[in-house]
């Protein structure tokens, strides 16, 4: 930040040192760094990412089982207490976020990217559109359990063979996440290129001659991102819950890997004896959810090309 | 069929078909209800009485049910001859006005014939008289293989009943039956109405609409019947004895789930009966303990939380071989590596820290736990029985598996790689864990695996129980009161395998003729103290050989009643709802 409050109080005395060249994304870095909350969340997300990454190497906790000090408090010993089986929650919590993390985060990529292809295609040629959307209405009214046990049983065992039990099942989740999730952003990609199209910037873009890719990419894509960034942000939130909840029908990773979401679930039973084991991965879960909002919404801010800086 | 139970799930079969423990030195069976505190009510007494189920009833008729819940709810309206009691011998609760046992001569002594005295005067809740013809009808209707009745087991080897007048029934077997209440008692055996269930015999079965408000003798009559919700009863005005039942409707909730059901037996009070509460013992303690408005009540029986172990080889590498009865398992076949897994299994902790140490269960290493001169003493000194991870460690250095630098135990390229599957339960993923953490200190790496229990006890799911695709699963399972056909789940004619469809109960693969031996003599032997001898060595066969390892005596019954009720008594045998009709407040 203090870099920040500097150009600020430079702007006054000598602006023409303030904004050297202007690109696309130099200013929407410059707006994105006004916002206060945007850069909280950033940093907070920043710090919970860096933590599940390197906090594994640093701290484990006792990971044995011992009911001798089942669910025990926070204590200096164990930040966050145990859980049933006398397991350090820190430890756990530390752990299990690199997969719901990486889960939430790569689902959501998936989805966001499948949606605004197909969003895109539908909302731009009007020949496709029909067929498209007929398919995002196919997809948003299979019903979602049997079509989990379906791919699970499809291609559980074939990803398993080629990348291995770990990241053969990561892989399915988050293809299974994403797979069940790109159908609300497609259709709103869809909405704001078909009124984004007909707009005058895109009939001069067209008149100079610039290709559909061009006017796709260059002018229509950045005016539509808003909708599709708040999306995406809390889509995260709820892929790291889809997949405790793949875990708990027995679909998703094995019982003894802690994600956050799994945490939470074999937490609930105890809520009135144990609270600080539902808390600490209840809290973040909030935490980065909230955090990707703020930075959600800082980032369609900065990237909206009508913005006023 | 297979009497499973499941800790948590949906749509698990578990009807409690018992059948009494036979044998002419049996003690002579008590007559009429278990409650004794029927003295001063009078008929409609009571208000409503609500009873929770966290699964939803969603047939009435235990002939067709798909789970215990099914069988429970219709067990108000319809009743079988006898119940079973707590010893495993007959109550004359039901339609029978008495027992019959080869000392009042209503068995041969072939045990082939069993003449059953019914009640006179009984009336069906539409006013018809009841008759022995409708005894007849049942059997019919529940043995004709089309029918596709769930208690079809209770047919093997009944080779007729008959109505001989209004009030007798004789029940024939093929073979000399030692177990000759297997047709006629328990919840295997209510009794349909022949003018009802006339059109639904045979493949009109499956689409009966008798089965949505059956017409039964039962204390209680349907009132209305959402599937997969709730029933209303009301008490039957034709219910033949003139003070019962005591209350004037009841009300059989379904839906939610075991913890749920728990918080409202014992903390709000919401409901009488809540079915099944199956929480970890952490829990359910102090909620218990601390509740002044319900009380806990459990009985035991033969439901043992069991780790079965596989004998073919579940690679899918094999494809369509997989599993296949005459393939071997790599390191499973080795005897000394079934003895290490079983020696590193503790189940003294998985039953202190998660059944409560005797609150939902104890520790047991005996497959078969009842009736109590068949439940095993000998097992007890067993080394197999015993948690001791050094000797685990021991057996296997001596039978040649080296530990790598991973700890995992090898023996030239077979790695002692397991995969250890039950159902999707907090208690049993905690089981899990603690299995996990023992046997990998012997040197086996160990992945879990957790599947639906509707997806776990289907025989159609490559994550089936049935197909045991894994090394290891784990789940409950329960037997009659005499075990003969329990053993015949473990003997080679039952091996599962594709061509059977997987519908056959021996999911190990196992196949030993002297284990075959015992379960033939125990089909003939009528002496009692010879079968008790029988069951106890199939018993200890099963354990020394390390084919199953038996962890917990699970508690048949786990019900939140409250204490303003009376008359709950359950039994490990039948339904829980076998004495409704003594039920007062």
């Amino acid at each position: 930040m203090a870099t920040t409050t500097q150009r600020v109080t430079t702007t006054v005395a000598t602006p023409e040192r303030v904004r050297p060249a202007r690109s696309l994304w130099g200013d929407a870095w410059y707006t994105f760094t006004r916002d206060r909350l945007a850069m909280m969340g950033l940093f907070v997300l920043a710090f919970l990412v860096l933590a599940v990454i390197i906090g594994p190497y640093l701290y484990t906790g006792t990971q044995l089982i011992d009911f001798a000090r089942s669910l025990e408090g926070p204590s200096p010993e164990h930040l966050m207490g145990t859980d049933d089986l006398g397991r350090d929650l820190l430890g756990r919590v530390l752990n299990g976020g690199r997969i719901s993390i990486a889960v939430g985060l790569t689902a959501v990529f998936i989805a966001i990217t499948l949606g605004t292809t197909v969003g895109a295609i539908a909302g731009y040629f009007g020949k496709l559109d029909n067929p498209l959307m007929r398919i995002t209405d196919l997809f948003l009214s299979l019903p979602v359990l049997p079509l989990l046990l379906v791919l699970v049983y499809l291609f559980r065992e074939t990803l398993k063979a080629i990348f291995g039990p770990e990241l053969g099942i990561f892989l399915m989740i988050v293809f299974v996440i994403g797979i069940l999730n790109w159908m609300p952003v497609a259709r709103l990609v869809r909405a704001s290129f078909l009124s984004l199209k007909q707009k005058e910037f895109v009939e001069a873009a067209r008149c100079v001659g610039d290709g559909d890719g061009r006017i796709i990419f260059r002018h229509i894509l950045p005016n539509s991102l808003s909708p599709v960034l708040v999306a995406a942000t809390i889509g995260v939130g709820g892929a790291i819950l889809t997949e405790s909840t793949l875990s708990f029908l027995g679909l998703g990773f094995p019982s003894d890997v802690p994600t956050w979401g799994r945490l939470l679930f074999d937490a609930g039973n105890f809520i009135d004896i144990a609270p600080h084991w539902v808390i600490f991965p209840g809290l973040c879960i909030f935490v980065i959810v909230l955090s990707i909002n703020f930075v959600g919404d800082g980032l369609r801010d900065a990237l909206d090309p009508r913005r006023k800086i | 069929m297979h009497y499973r139970r499941a800790i948590a799930g949906f749509g698990v079969a578990m009807l409690v078909a018992a059948c009494g423990q036979p044998g002419p030195s049996g003690a002579s069976p008590s007559a009429g209800g278990a409650s004794a505190t029927t003295a001063a009510t009078t008929r409609g007494q009571g208000g409503d009485l609500k009873i929770l189920y966290w699964q939803a009833p969603t047939i009435l008729n235990a002939h067709q049910a798909t789970g215990t819940k099914d069988a429970d709810a219709t067990r108000l309206v319809m009743e079988p001859m006898a119940s079973f009691g707590k010893d495993g011998l007959p109550v004359a609760n039901g339609l029978a006005a008495e027992i019959p046992t080869p000392a009042n001569n209503g068995v041969t002594k072939d045990f082939k014939t069993v003449t059953w005295k019914l009640r006179s005067g009984v009336k069906w809740s539409d006013g018809t008289p009841f008759t022995a013809k409708d005894v007849a009808f049942t059997y019919k209707y529940q043995c004709t293989k089309e029918t596709a009745a769930s208690t079809f087991d209770r047919c093997d080897n009944v080779k007729s009943v008959e109505a001989k007048d209004d009030t007798t029934v004789v029940v024939t077997y093929t073979e000399s039956q030692p177990f000759y209440y297997q047709w006629g008692v328990g919840g295997g055996s209510l009794i349909l109405q022949e003018k009802q269930y006339t059109s639904c015999v045979g493949a009109a079965a499956k689409n009966c609409t008798a089965d949505q408000k059956p017409i039964g003798t039962g204390p209680y009559k349907v009132d209305t019947f959402k599937p997969g919700d709730t029933v209303t009863y009301v008490m039957n005005e034709n219910y033949r004895d003139a003070k019962k039942p005591y209350f004037k409707s009841v009300t059989f909730k379904g839906g939610g789930d075991a913890q749920a059901s728990a918080r409202a037996s014992f903390q709000t009070g919401e409901a009488d009966y809540a079915w099944n509460l199956q929480v970890d013992a952490t829990v359910l303690r102090p909620m218990a303990q601390q509740s002044t408005l319900a009380n806990l009540v459990t009985v035991y029986g033969s439901s043992v939380e069991r780790i079965l172990v596989n004998f073919s080889d579940p690679s899918p590498s094999l494809g369509d071989r997989r599993g296949e009865p005459d393939t071997k398992h790599p390191f499973f076949s080795d005897k000394a590596v079934r003895r290490a897994l079983a020696m590193a299994s503790d189940r003294g902790t998985v039953a202190t820290r998660f059944y409560g140490d005797g609150l939902t269960g104890k520790p047991t290493c005996n497959i078969l736990t009842a009736p109590e001169p068949m439940n095993s003493k000998a097992s007890a000194s067993f080394d197999v029985c015993k948690f001791d991870v050094a000797a685990a460690n021991k057996e296997l250095d001596s039978a040649g598996w080296v530990k790598g630098s991973d700890g995992v135990r090898a023996k030239g390229p077979i790695k002692l790689e397991i995969t250890y599957s039950t159902t999707v339960n907090a208690v049993r993923q905690n089981v899990q864990n603690v299995m996990k953490q023992n046997w990998e200190q012997v040197g086996f790496k160990v992945t879990l695996k957790s599947v639906d229990a509707g997806v776990f006890f289907t025989n159609t799911s490559p994550d089936g129980a049935n197909h045991f695709w894994t090394d290891v699963e784990m789940f409950t399972n329960s037997g009659d009161p005499d075990p003969t056909s329990y053993f015949n789940g473990w003997t080679c004619a039952q091996v599962t395998a594709k061509a059977n469809n997987w519908n056959f109960g021996n999911y190990h693969r196992y196949c030993n003729k002297d284990f075959d031996a015992i379960v033939a003599s125990l089909r003939t032997e009528t002496d009692q103290n010879k079968r008790n001898d029988l069951a106890t060595k199939a018993n200890d066969l099963l354990l020394t050989d390390v084919v199953v390892i038996p962890l917990v005596n699970r508690t048949f019954a786990t019900s939140g009643v409250s204490k303003s009720l009376k008359g709950v008594d359950p039994t490990p045998w039948d339904s829980e709802m076998w004495n409704i009709a003594d039920w007062t407040k």
